[in-house]
């Protein structure tokens, strides 16, 4: 009678009985990838904070401890408050040129018109090309004999052939340069950004507010802009960690020069921990990244916090 | 009349602003385009207008980068680091993406965060240290260097896209295999894995662009020419001295980068709802 309902007694593994069971498993199928950042990201970062206050070079491989000194060197070195001034510069330059490029480009692609597609296609080109090859065509570009903008501003007539300026050569337009390479890098991600926001906006809502009597500049800065605010907070927060540790534009562009004008955070530390071989002094540049990516994680987990409530 | 004046205006400002935009964004790949295929005496010539050939295209300059440069070792190096760092994230991170998704407790979205913040922690934070590591495990300038480190931020990333992926996923697909005999490991083999194969083929074509745009680690870890990747091949190794070979230089940007470029198009409305991680709903 009880038949159909009897259990099937097979001899069951303690194996299969562990991954039969649903914390058991979730815990097993996530290890891998935590024990991974954990042994080559979180165990680095601990050894970086160490550095910093170590004695550690590559020449003298010593542990010793030596407190903060690195770091009251590295202050009072005038080239290094340079350098931080720099990255703030260029960080905030870049994201604000690419956040003001962004809202235009994204207004325009909001409309459909033939051959939005391709135009958007090419627009993507920026972000998707790898930073460091980009770099060498606007290397190119800016050309101290060869440049293509200086032709054409002597072409056009707004410049001699002796006024044309060397780009790369003076400390402000280089400066300029590095700050539109990175702006022009991040603009289509500022796009696509604004794109999904605005996208996302229920049109009944704009269209509410448009019956209310909301004219154009009041619809985008009183209903659209604070709705999308929180998807391009996340936005930004990525273009800024990733232009303030950011070395490639800098490497390949200008090498920090003319004489200090460029250099930032990570180049700097590149230059001091790697090519030098000083790592202490290195490790203690590099961290001074870190109270800016500290500030910008807690924003970010305040957006993510917000949304869930 | 006046009413459709101002409108043809509008219109005309509408399109002039967009040429704008294809111009900032595309010019200096037909920049590349046109270096890579113009000859020396016309590319060094400051009387020519630079903007097409003055003198018949050539194949010159993508002939030298074959036969007279590491270029395709390079693109070889690439590929094989790409391959070996797509699979370690997809065992890693397939999983992982799928655990977090099917964490009930606040515990999994806690994880699930943590583990996203590992993505912004860095390379040039972490870059000393790790040179030490890979030093440690014998790998100092070697290509296999980029593939112990490149899942540092593959598996981050990826996880907490498929996690997003896993999520849309109803349970109670593998509640029903489960109801039908199938082990809890079963269901997630033989169901969650066969029905996301669109997200894992999005990981998988992120996780090897991911491996083809990064620069600083491979600049740090790798110096031998043969061991290079592309990116780095491209933008350090053609210049010899202070001489820009412009042309070979351009001709392999380009060829590096149209893979990426075409990879991104096709993917990119993934890629921003990964990022943005549901903050839109």
């Amino acid at each position: 009678m009880a038949i159909i309902a009897e259990p099937v007694t097979k001899p069951v593994s303690r194996l299969h009985f562990m991954l039969d069971r649903r914390d058991v498993l979730e815990t097993i199928l996530i290890a891998p990838a935590i024990i991974y950042v954990l042994l080559l990201v979180g165990l680095p970062l601990l050894l970086a904070v160490y550095y910093s206050v170590s004695a550690y070079t590559i020449y003298n491989p010593t542990w010793q401890f030596v407190g903060l000194a690195n770091f009251a060197q590295i202050i009072e070195n005038p080239n290094f408050l340079q350098t931080l001034s720099n990255t703030f510069i260029f960080t905030f330059g870049s994201q604000l040129l690419g956040l003001v490029l962004g809202k235009f480009g994204a207004f325009l692609l909001l409309r459909p018109f033939p051959g939005r597609k391709l135009v958007r296609a090419l627009i993507i080109l920026p972000f998707a090309v790898p930073v460091a090859l980009a770099t060498i065509a606007w290397q190119w570009m800016f050309d101290s004999l060869y440049s293509v903008i200086n032709w054409t501003l002597i072409a056009a007539g707004i410049l001699t052939r002796e006024e044309a300026p060397n780009w790369l050569g003076n400390p402000h337009l280089a400066m300029l340069c590095v700050i539109i390479i990175n702006a022009w890098r991040f603009f289509p991600f500022a796009i696509v950004i604004f794109l999904a926001g605005i996208t996302a906006i229920p049109q009944d809502i704009i269209d509410a507010a448009t019956v209310d009597g909301a004219g154009f500049w009041r619809r985008n800065y009183q209903i659209i802009l604070p709705m999308i605010l929180p998807i391009v907070a996340i936005g930004l927060i990525f273009g800024i960690v990733f232009t303030f540790t950011d070395l490639s534009i800098v490497f390949l562009l200008t090498m920090g020069g003319p004489v200090g004008a460029t250099s930032v955070l990570g180049f700097a530390g590149f230059q001091t921990g790697i090519v030098s071989g000083d790592v202490s002094h290195g490790a203690a540049i590099s961290l001074f990244m870190l109270p800016v990516l500290l500030a910008v994680v807690i924003v970010m987990l305040r957006f993510i916090r917000r949304r869930e409530i | 009349m006046p009413r459709a004046f101002t409108r043809s205006l509008r219109e005309a400002a509408f399109f002039v602003g967009v040429a704008f935009f294809v111009i900032l964004a595309a010019f200096p790949f037909y920049w590349m385009v046109i270096t890579a295929f113009k000859q020396n005496s016309d590319l060094y010539d400051v009387t020519n207008v630079p903007f097409w050939f003055n003198e018949p295209p050539t194949l010159e300059h993508l002939t030298y980068l074959f036969r007279e440069t590491l270029f395709a070792r390079w693109l070889l190096n690439s590929l094989i680091i790409g391959v070996c760092v797509t699979v370690i994230t997809l065992v890693t991170a397939v999983p992982a993406g799928y655990s977090l998704a099917r964490m009930t407790s606040r515990k999994g979205e806690a994880l699930g965060i943590a583990i996203f913040l590992t993505y912004l922690v860095p390379p040039t934070l972490l870059f000393l240290p790790l040179s030490r590591i890979i030093a440690e495990f014998g790998l100092q300038n070697s290509m296999w260097s980029l593939v112990l480190v490149y899942p540092t931020f593959t598996i981050p990333f990826c996880s907490w896209l498929l996690m997003g992926f896993f999520k849309a996923l109803p349970p109670e697909i593998e509640e029903a295999a489960i109801v039908d005999g199938c082990s809890l490991f079963g269901a997630f083999i033989k169901m969650a894995i066969p029905l996301s194969l669109p997200a894992i083929l999005t990981v998988v074509i992120f996780t090897f662009t991911l491996t083809l745009q990064e620069f600083v680690y491979a600049l740090t870890f790798v110096s031998s020419s043969s061991q290079k990747p592309i990116t780095l091949g491209v933008s350090t190794d053609l210049i010899r001295g202070d001489v820009f070979f412009w042309g070979e230089i351009m001709a392999g940007a380009l060829i590096a980068a149209i893979p990426v470029a075409v990879a991104y198009n096709l993917f990119l409305d993934r890629f921003i709802s990964g990022i943005t991680g549901g903050a839109v709903k």
